[in-house]
């Protein structure tokens, strides 16, 4: 056993773990850090879109040596069929800002140098450590972990749970539930590498200008899921997600379903002649603000993807991660402050927080969104976007019909694949989902 | 009609880095006769195609291309197919991009 006694432990590297352990070094806590890779970074897998606003909270002036990719101008999300996108486009030259908003970045190169900010601010960082569970005393209290180290058992006034989406303590030890089927996604992604000067070319970029492509329709197969591809320097990082619980009902393989969404028309030419360097594969919490389980109790905290913070009608995750991390830990602060001990009731103040966060606000706004994309994913996911590829194609393609005519075809396929009412029903629950 | 090419796994996963634990499999199937349902749906949800059918019809996990998803755990854990663990520290699969 080591005999030294820390303040807090945080177990995991990621992005709820090291901005936890970062904020709680700088109060001057003693922190100790435990990642099972063989560095910050070396298991983690994002797609991955980097939000300043949450990372200058931690680290003002990040963009003087942070490992960034491209700082995004552009947007695009795509509505696709088997041989069709309909997009939508954002870009704007405000993007090109003195300090950017979003950035792409490459998870093991960023966690990398976010892991050593965090040992610059005070914090223990013992890597290529798994810890197998949590040590709680005689009353449940969590009092310190084990690992798989042969000095195992090491103390702490409170642990803070960063271990992930899929995050084994917190349930081995009954503070939470394993993500269900039908609440996590299953995504894949390749690392795609072309010459600069060609992603620049294909994407319309110039320096160090970034662009975004969010897509969904047929790709999906019916099932609730995303495609992604993201311009990063020197390599594009494309994927394609599902629900697990999908995955399970349908039989669709995810490497199949990846494969055919870069054979897709609009995907093919931009990826054509890359050299791919990496597969990966994560899991997404999906079932937002209703999956969040206890944040806290006697001795620990969770944070990150491992309390499902993940915003998923905006894609947004690493952001949510970064701030529950920090406010946890400011919360451990505050207690500590006082002199407190790290009991339930006290680490309650982490909630309390959290609620007036943007985290907690923007996840109850979509509370009722997961239930619906899941439940109609046929609709959203096949039968729509077919239709609008249609009524699209229809509107474009000059052959002699008359206006009228084509006008009447298209609210005709509409109302012949969804009915009035279920027109009617979907908008209506779309817009009280999203309201 | 057009044919869909076949879809090589063990190509995609040639790319990755692993430093495989020999012996120490982080994943193991309980041992059973005829697979359930959930265990059945591994064949083809795995992303690193690490469970396969023998020729006795009981499903068997290799777990050196395993890429730590969990998605086998949310899965098969509940049901009690199998048993699911983090490699040791420093094991498995190494990102170099993630």
């Amino acid at each position: 056993m080591i005999e030294e006694r820390f303040d807090a432990i945080v177990v995991g590297a990621g992005m709820a773990g090291n901005a936890a352990a970062l904020t709680l070094a700088q109060r001057g806590l003693k922190v100790l850090q435990l990642e099972r890779g063989e560095y910050s970074g070396s298991k983690n897998v994002q797609g991955a879109i980097l939000y300043a606003d949450m990372l200058e909270k931690l680290i003002p002036d990040f963009r003087e040596d942070a490992p960034l990719e491209r700082h995004l101008v552009e947007q695009r999300f795509w509505m696709m069929d088997d041989r069709s996108h309909t997009g939508l486009h954002y870009r704007s030259d405000d993007f090109n800002e003195e300090k950017p908003n979003r950035y792409t970045i490459i998870r093991a190169q960023f966690d990398k140098w976010f892991s050593q900010k965090v040992r610059e601010a005070g914090a223990t960082v013992l890597c290529e450590t798994t810890v197998t569970e949590l040590a709680q005393d005689a009353y449940g209290k969590v009092i310190g972990v084990r690992t798989d180290r042969a000095d195992g058992e090491i103390h702490a006034d409170v642990v803070v749970l960063a271990e992930g989406v899929n995050g084994l303590l917190g349930t081995r030890a009954h503070l939470r539930e394993r993500p269900k089927p039908d609440k996590v996604a299953l995504a894949v992604k390749e690392m795609h590498f072309l010459p600069r000067e060609t992603i620049e070319a294909r994407f319309n970029l110039k320096g160090d200008e970034g662009v975004v492509i969010e897509a969904a329709g047929t790709i999906s197969r019916g099932m609730t899921g995303m495609g992604f591809i993201y311009a990063n320097k020197e390599c594009i990082s494309l994927g394609i997600g599902c629900l697990v619980a999908d995955f399970q009902r349908t039989g669709e393989t995810p490497y199949g379903l990846l494969d055919r969404f870069k054979r897709h028309p609009s995907v093919a030419p931009l990826i054509d002649g890359s050299e791919v360097k990496e597969y990966a594969a994560h899991l997404i919490p999906e079932g937002g603000f209703k999956a969040i389980p206890q944040l806290y109790g006697e001795g620990w905290v969770v944070v990150g993807d491992a309390a499902q913070l993940n915003n998923a009608i905006h894609r947004e995750g690493s952001n949510l991660a970064m701030t529950s991390g920090r406010i946890a830990a400011e919360a451990i602060f505050q207690v500590k402050s006082r002199k407190d001990p790290m009991t339930a009731e006290n680490l309650s103040l982490y909630k309390s927080m959290l609620d007036q966060s943007f985290v907690i606000k923007d996840l109850k706004k979509y509370k009722d969104m997961p239930a619906l994309m899941h439940t109609q994913s046929q609709s959203f996911f096949l039968t729509y976007p077919e239709l609008v590829s249609r009524a699209m194609q229809n509107f474009l393609r000059v052959d002699g019909t008359p206006k009228v005519e084509k006008e009447k075809t298209t609210f005709k396929s509409f109302v012949k694949a969804r009915s009035w009412s279920g027109l009617f029903g979907d908008a209506f629950r779309l817009a009280r989902a999203w309201r | 009609m057009s044919i869909e090419p076949s879809v090589r796994v063990e190509d995609k996963l040639f790319y990755n880095r692993y430093l495989v634990d020999a012996g120490r499999a982080h994943i193991k199937v309980r041992p059973h006769t005829k697979p359930s349902p959930e265990l059945l749906s591994m064949l083809k949800a795995c992303p690193a195609r690490c469970y396969e059918l023998n020729d006795k019809g009981q499903v068997e996990i290799t777990v050196d291309g395993c890429i730590e998803c969990g998605t086998c755990r949310v899965i098969c854990e509940g049901s009690g197919d199998i048993e699911w663990s983090y490699p040791r520290g420093g094991y498995g699969v190494l990102f170099k991009f993630g």
